[in-house]
């Protein structure tokens, strides 16, 4: 009697163990729904050819995103922001996302300060890219990642 | 007629930087949704959004769908005298709104 139930306990668990298998390939399914894209070619239009510096753009979001609908957004550029040197332009990409062209920012030495915070979409586990163009045709990139567990737009109208 | 609010400090030291925060209410329709029906839900975003400081253009943004319902923003701005913010914003199907706000220099 003892021995069936420990039986039961194995044959369960060897179920449960196929189980989780299984519910591991939706997210492989996710990932080819809505596959990342290449940025590199939004990047060029706007740097025209010039490869960016990786440092200098801090990029603030959450490690963890419960609901990719509304996902808080800060952008810091080091810069002194004077006429002379300043930060004119802060992009933001999102490669899963439809549309990667999240938001562009158009700031300039008046603003005193290159920061910026915004609430976002994302469509899944990616990585956000902030391009910052700087005064003297400089660029600077950010790539961070973030870890989404209900994406937005999941509903695709397009499918 | 597209609603929205503004925030900025109560009282700002001459040159330097306070956040001027912008809440604008629209449902930032992606077009990648369907209604109950299985129809296609059409693109209805808000573009484009702009910042003057005393008829001075501060800040601009170029939205995309990847904003969020109901955008908000917050940027950085500088004033040397006292004046009137104002942000304008419009949407994909020619919709305009603005908010206003008093910065007083102290």
């Amino acid at each position: 009697m003892a021995r069936d139930a420990a039986m039961r306990r194995r044959s369960f668990f060897a179920r449960l163990g196929a189980l989780l298998g299984a519910a591991a390939i939706p997210a492989r399914a996710q990932i080819r729904f809505q596959p990342p894209q290449d940025i590199t070619p939004f990047i060029m239009e706007i740097t025209k050819g010039i490869t960016p510096e990786k440092s200098g753009v801090e990029v603030e979001l959450p490690v963890l995103v419960e609901n990719g609908n509304t996902v808080p957004l800060r952008v810091r550029v080091a810069s002194p922001m004077t006429e002379a040197d300043h930060v004119k332009a802060i992009h933001v990409f999102a490669e899963r996302n439809p549309r990667p062209r999240v938001a562009s920012f158009f700031l300039g030495p008046q603003c005193g300060k290159a920061e910026v915070s915004a609430r976002v979409r994302l469509a899944g586990t990616q990585t956000v890219t902030v391009l910052a163009e700087l005064s003297g045709n400089r660029f600077r990139v950010g790539p961070r990642d973030v870890l989404v567990t209900s994406g937005a737009c999941l509903d695709d109208a397009s499918l | 007629m597209i609603l929205g609010k503004i925030q900025v400090p109560a009282t700002v030291k001459a040159g330097e930087a306070f956040e001027v925060r912008v809440l604008v209410q629209h449902p930032m329709e992606t077009g990648f949704r369907r209604d109950l029906d299985g129809h296609a839900i059409p693109m209805h975003i808000v573009d484009k959004l702009s910042c003057t400081f005393a008829g001075r253009e501060v800040f601009r943004a170029e939205l995309g769908s990847g904003m969020s319902a109901n955008p908000y923003i917050a940027f950085f701005a500088t004033a040397s005298r006292s004046g009137e913010i104002v942000v304008e914003w419009s949407d994909d199907q020619g919709d305009k709104g603005s908010a206003r706000a008093t910065v007083n220099v102290a």
